[in-house]
């Protein structure tokens, strides 16, 4: 594909509406796996978290993990979903040989959770609403590594090497209704939704939602139809995208993409491709003769499972204030407008604001705090705000100390330069660097008069009542101090000394 | 053949129980006799001298050192179907797809066998997969019915009845998808024994039909059977669809029910199981058993259940639905057979090579028509209408306990037919199962004790019980055993013709 088989992304928008449906797979962090008892934790050496079950050896049965039934519907609930009274799993039958049994345990036309939607805020404050279809839990399958070909893909690969770990992780898929109307925002509503959902997922600390490690993995289904027509064009699925940005760039890229085809006479092929990271581009999959045939059926080594309202109800009230409730009452307790409120948002710094105040610190101080000095500190080590080595404790006890005088501002910094180099807690750098504030002013005296000594014509000012003069000496002063006077109490020494 | 093989296991526990005879004693004169025998019938797969040995030692040695039994059958001998997982044997199922294949992990039966101090001789033969009617299918040669050499001994069980019929093991297990159990029994005239569905641990059985299959106990009395029920049937949280009840107390009434009174039980006959295709032999023995359950007290009346008759197909939706996913991890990645992986072909053309060679012809027909059946445009037809019969026969089942206390039937319609005669007629072969298949679809108790001979050969009496009353069977059951052997002449299995032993 090159660029040249590309539309220009305006013309593609002046002349069709893009469809969209998002599929997201999140594997629970549950201790255990979906089945069995083996660990879910990421990694391990190949096929250490393996037992008969997540084998699938003969004779081995699944169990149901009650707390992958609890996260799911607490997704459910939080997604606005009714949750079914009882529902199924079922066999989706496939060969594969990175699946055990050469089937998936899933569930199919009846999901614990159906019908809901998700509120979602765009950069510009815009909010969508997002309609799911479905939730539903399913397991995992093993990963495969092709070893010996050129592009690690099967094709051309001398052998295949096949570790179960994984298998059997446990899964929500979150499915949405088709999303239509979006235009030219097609891309952003589809970063913004998956973005949104990690926020929810985390709040409700049910995944670790990485995507970069699989966590979290969202299939973009994206169809184009002409402005006007009345029905949906032919959707490609585009999988392997691993980041957010990356589900923007592969809705664009395919829009793009099927309005060339679609402009130029062709018709879309309904196929499932690859997002490349690298290139930003999508390539097909390896294509099927036949359509797939899962032949679903209900699992017949699992009973149903019918959450009663009491439990649901339960699980209601275990739910965590969510991602946009808690903007919302941030904003209004804060007292934010709407531009700072998404600043703060954008950096990813309102649960570190929120505890450095929870900490003790007047909220303003804090958030100043985060957004100007720690921020540009995280962008000089080029890492997140949530990564820099400080904690909002000790932002918050930096701040007590500015607020009691024993800091001034630009001791603070240093003190924060110091527990960001590891040299401990706040109060340890103060004491170790040496950083007190000069409060004595017998020593403060001495310093004003050397300084008033050495620029007699200033003091001459001073003393004939040019008060804006004294900051000359008051520079003089804190350099002499080394910064660690308060310039306020020193000023007034100066106007003292000079019987102004 | 020594007089301890002929026992029976409630015998065999007792004079171990008393030190008249040592459990190695015991264990080692079944392993003579299948040293003797088994070379004709061939009930056996693997036999596993040094564990049964060591097993019995154990047993010898906790009486030795003054500790309690372990249960009521400690240091019995038993033959276990090859379709349970035993770690340290091959659990092979009958098929080559399978054949060197050593499980990690004991079946939960296994486990609860072990724990009781049940000797395991070995696993015994069975058709492919538990698909079959005469352990025709078993990759590794047929069994043969000791009451006819160059006769089926039932199946797909026919291993387990054969051991016990051949004196190889007073005690075996079998598990039943479509009469697996019952059938055998009864074509060998030997007791078996389908519980209700959810019973008797799946952990560790490898499954044919998952909503179907259920183990039980083989034996050669009332009274046996329902022992070893008791020492294998309880709730498992390992399988999901195990039901967390107590188990029925199955030995107690066994033990009522050989007071020979049947006073107070109502005994329905099932009528659609009589008319064309049931040998009159066999018609003429269940018209005697009935009778005997009259003259116990018994009161007798007649039960349509017209479901019944759609019970066979419906059967043969359901099941190889369920195999032919059930038997998708037979792919050659993980274990088990390997053919064709050479470097050249891709791991599709292996899985594909090695079904083609490792399955029979029974297992991948029965894959097909699950295959088949499960299709997009064919689900609602097949499945889908095979289990709405499901839902009819359990209100056929519903609708006569709210009647009777238990039904009857003959337990298959013919007795044991020639090695041969049925292979090339699956429809034929599929008939054996007509009267067994109901109680698997709708998961009740049912079992089958001999009761009589037509030409020489044993028939057998069902006796369906509603699910979780498992012990209504055993008294009616135990109360006909001991009636049947008065009248007869002591116990069918005493007319089993002496085998030819190999020296």
């Amino acid at each position: 594909m090159t660029t040249a088989e590309l539309m220009d992304y305006a013309e593609v928008i002046t002349r069709f509406d893009p469809v969209l449906g998002l599929e997201v797979h999140v594997e629970l962090s549950t201790a255990t796996k979906m089945f069995c008892g083996c660990s879910n934790r990421f990694g391990g050496e190949p096929n250490t978290h393996v037992c008969p079950t997540c084998l699938g050896l003969p004779g081995s049965l699944p169990v149901v993990n009650a707390v992958a039934v609890e996260s799911a519907i607490r997704i459910g609930l939080a997604l606005n979903c009714e949750i079914a009274p009882w529902c199924r799993f079922a066999r989706k039958n496939y060969f594969y040989p990175d699946m055990p049994k050469n089937f998936q345990t899933s569930q199919y036309d009846e999901p614990i959770a159906f019908n809901g939607y998700l509120d979602v805020t765009l950069d510009d404050g815009e909010v969508v609403r997002v309609q799911i279809e479905r939730a539903h839990m399913e397991e995992d399958t093993g990963k495969s590594l092709h070893v010996g070909g050129a592009t690690g893909r099967i094709h051309g690969a001398e052998h295949s090497l096949l570790d179960y770990n994984r298998a059997g992780v446990p899964l929500i898929e979150i499915v949405t209704k088709t999303i239509e109307g979006t235009g030219e925002r097609a891309p952003e509503v589809a970063r913004a939704y998956v973005s949104t959902l990690r926020d929810l997922l985390q709040a409700l600390d049910v995944s670790d939602v990485r995507m970069d490690q699989g966590s979290l993995r969202c299939d973009a289904n994206v169809s184009l139809m002409e402005r006007g027509a009345a029905e949906f064009g032919t959707r490609t699925e585009t999988k392997n995208v691993n980041s957010l940005r990356s589900v923007e760039r592969a809705v664009r890229f395919e829009m793009t993409r099927q309005a060339a085809i679609l402009a130029s006479g062709g018709s879309i092929l309904q196929e499932t491709r690859h997002f490349e990271e690298a290139s930003g581009t999508t390539r097909a999959g390896r294509r099927k003769e036949t359509s797939e045939d899962y032949r679903y059926f209900p699992e017949p080594d699992l009973v149903p499972i019918a959450p009663s309202a009491e439990w649901v109800q339960e699980l209601r009230g275990t739910l965590p204030e969510l991602p946009a409730e808690r903007r919302k009452r941030v904003q209004a307790e804060w007292s934010l407008t709407d531009l700072e409120l998404r600043d703060l948002v954008n950096a990813g710094a309102i649960d570190l604001v929120a505890a450095t105040a929870d900490a003790g610190a007047p909220p303003a101080e804090a958030r100043s705090w985060w957004m100007s000095y720690l921020s540009q500190q995280a962008n000089a080590r080029g890492v997140d705000l949530g990564a820099l080595p400080i904690t909002p404790g000790q932002v918050a006890r930096v701040i007590a100390l500015v607020a009691d005088g024993a800091l001034t501002n630009k001791l603070a910094r240093d003190v924060v330069d110091g527990v960001l180099a590891g040299e401990g807690e706040p109060d340890h750098v103060v004491e170790t660097r040496g950083l007190k504030v000069v409060s004595d002013d017998s020593a403060l005296y001495a310093a004003v008069d050397e300084a008033l000594a050495a620029n007699p014509d200033v003091a001459t000012k001073i003393r004939e009542g040019k008060h804006a003069a004294a900051g000359a000496i008051v520079g003089a002063v804190m350099k002499a101090t080394q910064g660690q006077a308060d310039a306020k109490r020193v000023r007034e020494l100066i106007l003292t000394r000079c019987g102004a | 053949m020594t007089e301890l093989t002929r026992l029976d296991a409630a015998d065999i526990a007792a004079k171990i129980a008393a030190k008249e005879v040592s459990a190695v004693e015991v264990t080692q004169a079944h392993l003579d006799r299948i040293a003797a025998v088994d070379h004709a019938v061939h009930a056996f797969l693997h036999v596993d001298t040094e564990r049964a040995l060591a097993a019995a030692k154990a047993v010898d040695d906790n009486a030795a050192a003054g500790l309690p039994a372990a249960s009521p059958l400690a240091g019995v001998p038993l033959a276990l179907k090859d379709v349970l997982t035993m770690q340290g044997a091959p659990t092979t199922c009958g098929s080559k797809v399978l054949e060197n294949w050593q499980p990690p992990y004991d079946a939960t039966v296994t486990q609860r066998l072990q724990a009781a101090g049940v000797v395991i001789l070995g696993k015994t033969n069975m058709d492919e997969f538990a698909m079959g009617s005469s352990t025709e299918n078993s990759a590794f040669g047929p069994t043969r019915n000791p009451w006819d050499l160059d006769r089926i001994p039932g199946g797909s069980g026919g291993g387990s009845s054969a051991a016990l019929a051949a004196f190889e093991a007073p005690l075996a297990i079998g598990t039943d998808t479509g009469g697996s159990i019952r059938q055998p029994g009864a074509v060998t005239g030997t007791v078996g024994v389908k519980p209700t569905y959810g019973t008797v641990s799946r952990f560790g059985l490898v499954a044919f039909s998952s909503s179907l299959d259920q183990a039980g106990p083989c034996a050669r009395t009332v009274l046996d059977a329902a022992l070893l029920h008791e020492v294998i049937a309880g709730h498992d949280p390992l399988d999901s669809t195990s039901i967390d009840a107590p188990v029925p107390p199955v030995v107690a009434a066994a033990l009522e029910g050989a007071n020979g009174d049947l006073k107070g039980v109502k005994v329905g006959v099932v009528t659609e199981f009589a008319g064309d295709g049931y040998e009159p032999g066999v018609a003429e023995a269940f018209t005697a058993a009935v009778d005997q359950l009259r003259a116990l007290g018994a009161e007798i009346v007649e039960v349509s259940c017209p479901s019944f008759d759609l019970a066979l197909p419906a059967y043969y939706l359901i099941a190889p639905s369920e195999a032919s996913s059930n038997l998708a991890r037979f792919d050659a990645m993980r274990y088990g057979l390997r053919v064709g992986d050479d470097a050249t072909r891709s791991a599709e053309e292996v899985m594909s090579l090695t079904r083609a060679a490792g399955f029979g012809p029974e297992v991948k027909r029965r894959i097909i028509l699950g295959t088949y059946a499960l299709s997009a445009g064919y689900y609602d037809a097949y499945y889908g209408s095979a289990q709405k019969v499901r839902t009819l026969i359990m209100r056929d089942f519903d609708a006569a306990f709210a009647s009777v206390d238990v039904l009857v039937s003959p337990t298959t319609p013919t007795t044991a037919f020639k090695i041969g005669e049925r292979t090339a007629d699956p429809m034929a072969m599929y008939r054996a199962d007509l009267c067994t298949i109901p109680s698997n679809l709708a998961g009740n108790a049912a079992l089958s004790v001999p009761c009589g001979l037509s030409d020489g050969l044993p028939v057998g009496l069902q006796i369906m019980s509603p699910a979780l009353q498992d012990q209504r069977g055993y008294r009616v059951a135990a109360a006909y055993e001991v009636a049947r052997n008065a009248a007869q002449g002591g116990p069918l299995i005493n007319r089993v013709p002496e085998l030819e032993v190999a020296h």
